[in-house]
């Protein structure tokens, strides 16, 4: 029998599953105050999915507020945080939206549809602002290669990913690729993608209007991934409990592609009030997001949902989160045209309800009321914690036990076998076995892609306007020191965009951690976010958006604390893009920074001796604002022909990689004065690998010293040299390093 | 063309452009073809793709047009997708299946042209190496010995890989072409090179001023 508000009001003792859908006991009383009556069945799992974790953030609210707190003014920002996306002024009139989200544990459960509906739901975040999606990137992070387990959901989520967005037809520009233990039961899936639209364009997520109409079109509704990624997303894995782990949604990126183009055309006549991508939570979360960001109230006859399966039950309906459905809120003398336009893309559209000023969600199923809400409470007005906050016991230890004492190569000989081991150690090698499963060219607006830098794309071929994209993460230097682990994350991509030639202008950011309920975690969590908002205002970028994925674990043991931070840049031309490798003979090798004897958390320790411990690299934004300011100007004067930004493993992995892409030698003396381990191998931040034309030099190192930017050269380029040749340590064939680096995730994978 | 899950349409319509043409939107559920002079058929995932590439394509209002009109001389090319479309359409002969690697690949690759006497090739030279990206899930050329043979007999092989074969295609073959020479399948996206700057170079272009006439 269908549990109406009638009959929630004649039986208010009746038990309900508030505790199995997830809600607290003080949560469950809290709704019951809100509604004066015990909530209907269709009520509590509105209020449950929408009071998650993973939709309500109740658990990281207090702390995201930074961001707006400590915004760095700026004029670049169209749409701010609090939207499905965050807008960016790319100028001329263009505007580009951007955001990463995570889909971490659906992967585990089922890596190819977990990967594949990640890819989706962020695409339909970004088409939701009124944007055209043009291009994916993409984080992962996966056990150690060797783990029996990584063979199965690596090749699984690659092939989701590109299943997926191959599908599209956006290409995906770059991302990263990690290892570590700690992910063997939880890996990280975080799917970025970035949109571009007119500035006047730009669609919010609200229903105006009483009288207007909300209509539901794309995929029928059906009972996948029902409970699925708020309460998945919201609960550990533990085989103690009764299991969380309910289906996972499966994609069909023909239909969102079809739904891309049938929004695309409905924007570009102007028929919507606002829009809505139903996402975790469903039909939930659009109803009370769009009713509460509106005029207040919603009508929605449930009866006329179309589903793909006629026995779900209207609780079901409300918790599916099938993939590819949209709501809009439609004016009724545009109605006709709305419809004229799905109808010729073939795609599913129904008048669901009305938008009301009653400031109530109201909801019939069979004739009946079975839901009566003020839709601010489940959409705003959730709970929200302060949880407790404890630096983890073992933080001091971890610190003083730096590695100093870890023996180091002592000779050249010995130098260029570390470099060897190392560029074909997983973290290190070469991505391109995951990145060719990706299509890169669809557009034709693809100017840089993975192994580059940072993803460069023309924002439309009729300018030559492009933006640039990257997204980093250490998790081992977070765990180090969290505030200054995301710090360098942000500090990391931020250089990246700047390697490439583009002006760094906001911020997005997926934040992978344990359980909140940890007070350890929580104070990693506390002091990332500290420090990525910090380092946010220092460096002038803010935050637009993001997401926030909690339970990251196994049993009782937490993940790394991994936050990953995407970086937007804009270039005025995309032909002065730098390239990340060597291109003409000749070019004079430069290091731009300061190197220092920094090795806490560095790929270094990891890959030759499994260590973690110390303090991370030093953070210093001042630098890498001057260091990026030099980049971009000398890129915008063509004084540069390549540059590479240092990161993991230091030098040695920046002049291998720079060599292989331009497929060219090297002739490298290291720096005077620095111990020749150090200066191949340290991860200090705020460095960069450039290659100059001979002709340059004199002015870029004049640009160089009026900065006061530490540049040292290096040595030249030698197109004929088949050799990467650092003077008096050793020399190693091109193509010996390149096989190396080339092969490592190959021969795992093949 | 452009049916729904069509992806490399737009891309084949800006190097119709480079190539001094002028391009027509052609829509799947429309059979007129607007008195083009030439059909591309693009890239992508046409109806989804879900039960074999092509598949569902051929059947479209727009494909009894394109058939008849091939058959009457209209140049067409099928690039990808559009060489499953041909395929299953029976204007080519063979199939594409999944790749040999099961895996969709996507990298700059090299062939060689072997027929310049097609409408989309008469502006190469023979035995040309040219470099254009190659993109795709079910790009595995596949056709029994006699029509294998056949092919390599009249000469009717357009391109073929010229380092590593990228998905097993059976003698390496990457683009085929009818007797008739106006009716051309290509696995690899010469609309994808057509710019230094955003492909892998500008071979491709080739293809396009190959019908177009106009010199590079």
């Amino acid at each position: 029998m269908t549990d109406t508000v009638q009959n929630a009001e004649a039986t208010p003792d009746q038990p309900q599953p508030a505790k199995e859908l997830g809600l607290a006991e003080a949560e469950y009383r809290q709704i019951r105050e809100i509604l004066g009556r015990r909530p209907t069945s269709s009520e509590l799992a509105i209020y449950s999915v929408m009071w998650s974790e993973h939709c309500s953030y109740k658990s990281s609210k207090i702390h995201l507020r930074q961001f707006g707190e400590k915004a760095p003014a700026t004029d670049a920002l169209l749409v701010g945080m609090g939207e499905n996306a965050g807008v960016v002024d790319a100028g001329d009139g263009w505007a580009v939206t951007f955001k990463i989200e995570s889909h971490n544990h659906p992967s585990y459960v089922e890596p190819y549809q977990g990967a594949a509906t990640g890819v989706g739901g962020i695409v339909r975040d970004i088409l939701t602002m009124g944007a055209r999606p043009v291009a994916v990137m993409d984080s992962l992070r996966f056990g150690k290669v060797s783990a029996p387990d990584t063979a199965r959901v690596l090749p699984g989520v690659v092939a989701g990913i590109g299943g997926y967005g191959n599908c599209l037809g956006l290409p995906n520009i770059g991302g990263e690729v990690a290892f570590d233990e700690c992910y063997t039961g939880n890996p990280l899936v975080n799917a970025l993608c970035v949109g571009v639209m007119r500035t006047d364009g730009i669609k919010l997520a609200k229903a105006d209007g009483p009288g207007n109409k909300v209509v539901l079109f794309g995929a029928r509704t059906g009972g996948d991934g029902i409970g699925g990624a708020s309460v998945l997303a919201s609960a550990t894995f533990d085989d103690s409990k009764p299991s969380k782990r309910p289906s996972v949604q499966v994609g069909d990126p023909f239909a969102e592609k079809v739904l891309i183009e049938c929004c695309l055309e409905i924007f570009a006549a102007d028929l919507v009030v606002g829009i809505q991508d139903l996402g975790a939570a469903g039909l939930s979360c659009a109803t009370t997001e769009l009713a509460a960001a509106g005029t207040g109230g919603m009508d929605v006859d449930l009866d006329v949902v179309p589903l793909r399966d006629p026995t779900l039950a209207p609780e079901e309906i409300l918790m599916s989160e099938s993939q590819e459905r949209m709501m809009a809120v439609v004016s009724p003398d545009k109605l006709d045209d709305f419809l004229a336009v799905c109808d010729k893309w073939d795609v599913t559209a129904t008048v669901i309800g009305t938008v009301t000023d009653t400031g109530r969600l109201r909801m019939t199923w069979r004739g009946e009321q079975i839901v009566d809400i003020p839709p601010r409470t489940a959409a705003h007005e959730g709970p929200v914690y302060r949880r407790p906050v404890e630096r983890p016991l073992d933080q001091g230890i971890l610190n003083e036990h730096d590695g100093h004492n870890l023996p180091r190569p002592r000779n050249g000989r010995e130098l260029g076998q570390t470099l060897l081991r190392m560029v074909s150690s997983a973290n290190l090698a070469d991505k391109s076995w995951v990145t060719d499963q990706y299509d890169r060219f669809v557009l034709g607006n693809t100017v840089l892609a993975q192994p580059d830098d940072a993803g460069m794309i023309r924002v439309d071929e009729s300018t030559t306007r492009g933006i640039a994209l990257s997204v980093d993460g250490n998790s081992r230097y977070t765990r180090l020191d969290p505030y200054h682990g995301a710090q360098l994350a942000l500090a990391e991509a931020y250089r990246n965009v700047a390697a490439s030639g583009a002006r760094p202008l906001a911020v997005t950011n997926c934040l992978n951690f344990g359980s909140p309920e940890d007070p350890a975690v929580m104070w990693q969590f506390a002091e990332a976010v500290r420090g990525l908002a910090d380092g946010c205002l220092e460096l002038g970028t803010p935050v637009t958006g993001g997401n926030v994925s909690f339970y990251n674990q196994t049993g009782h043991t937490p993940i790394l604390p991994t936050p990953v931070i995407g970086v937007l840049g804009v270039i005025d031309d995309v032909a002065q893009r730098i390239p990340s490798g060597f291109v003409n003979d000749n070019g004079q090798i430069f290091l731009l920074g300061e190197t220092r004897d920094e090795f806490g958390g560095s790929a270094w320790a990891d890959a030759e001796h499994g260590f973690l411990g110390g303090l991370p690299p030093r953070v210093d934004l001042d630098r890498e604002k001057v260091l990026a300011d030099v980049l971009i100007e000398a890129g915008r004067a063509g004084l540069v022909e390549s540059a590479h930004d240092l990161s993991e493993g230091g030098l040695g992995q920046a002049l291998v990689e720079s060599c292989i892409l331009g497929g060219v030698g090297a002739r490298i003396e290291l720096p005077a004065g620095l111990d020749p381990f150090v200066a191949l191998f340290s991860e200090s931040a705020g460095r960069a690998l450039v290659s100059v034309p001979r002709t340059s030099a004199g002015r870029f190192t004049e640009l160089c010293e009026q900065r006061a930017l530490p540049c040292t050269r290096l040595g030249v380029v030698d197109v004929l040299e088949i050799h990467l040749q650092v003077e008096g340590q050793f020399s190693l064939p091109i193509r010996e390093l390149r096989t190396a680096w080339w092969a490592a995730l190959r021969q795992r994978f093949e | 063309m452009t049916f729904p899950g069509s992806l490399d349409d737009r891309d084949a319509a800006r190097a119709v452009r480079r190539a001094g043409a002028e391009a027509i939107a052609l829509w799947h559920a429309d059979p007129s073809l607007h008195d083009v002079d030439a059909v591309v058929l693009p890239g992508g995932f046409s109806y989804g793709d879900y039960l074999r590439a092509g598949a569902i394509a051929r059947f479209a209002p727009v494909m009894e047009s394109v058939i008849a009109a091939a058959k009457d001389g209209l140049p067409v090319l099928g690039i990808c997708n559009g060489f499953q479309v041909l395929c299953e359409s029976h204007l080519l002969p063979g199939a594409l299946v999944g790749n040999a690697g099961r895996k969709f690949v996507c990298r700059a690759q090299e062939l060689v042209v072997e027929n310049t006497a097609t409408a989309w090739t008469s502006g190469f030279d023979q035995g040309q190496h040219i470099v254009i990206p190659i993109k795709n899930m079910d790009g595995m050329f596949v056709a029994d010995e006699r029509t294998l043979d056949k092919l390599d007999g009249e000469g009717r092989v357009v391109v073929r890989y010229a380092e590593r074969n990228p998905n097993g295609s059976y003698r390496d073959i990457a683009g085929i072409t009818n007797k008739a020479g106006n009716v051309v399948g290509l696995m690899p996206h010469p609309e994808h090179a057509i710019d230094e700057l955003t492909g892998t170079g500008t071979d491709g272009v080739g293809f396009f001023l190959s019908l177009t006439g106009v010199s590079a």
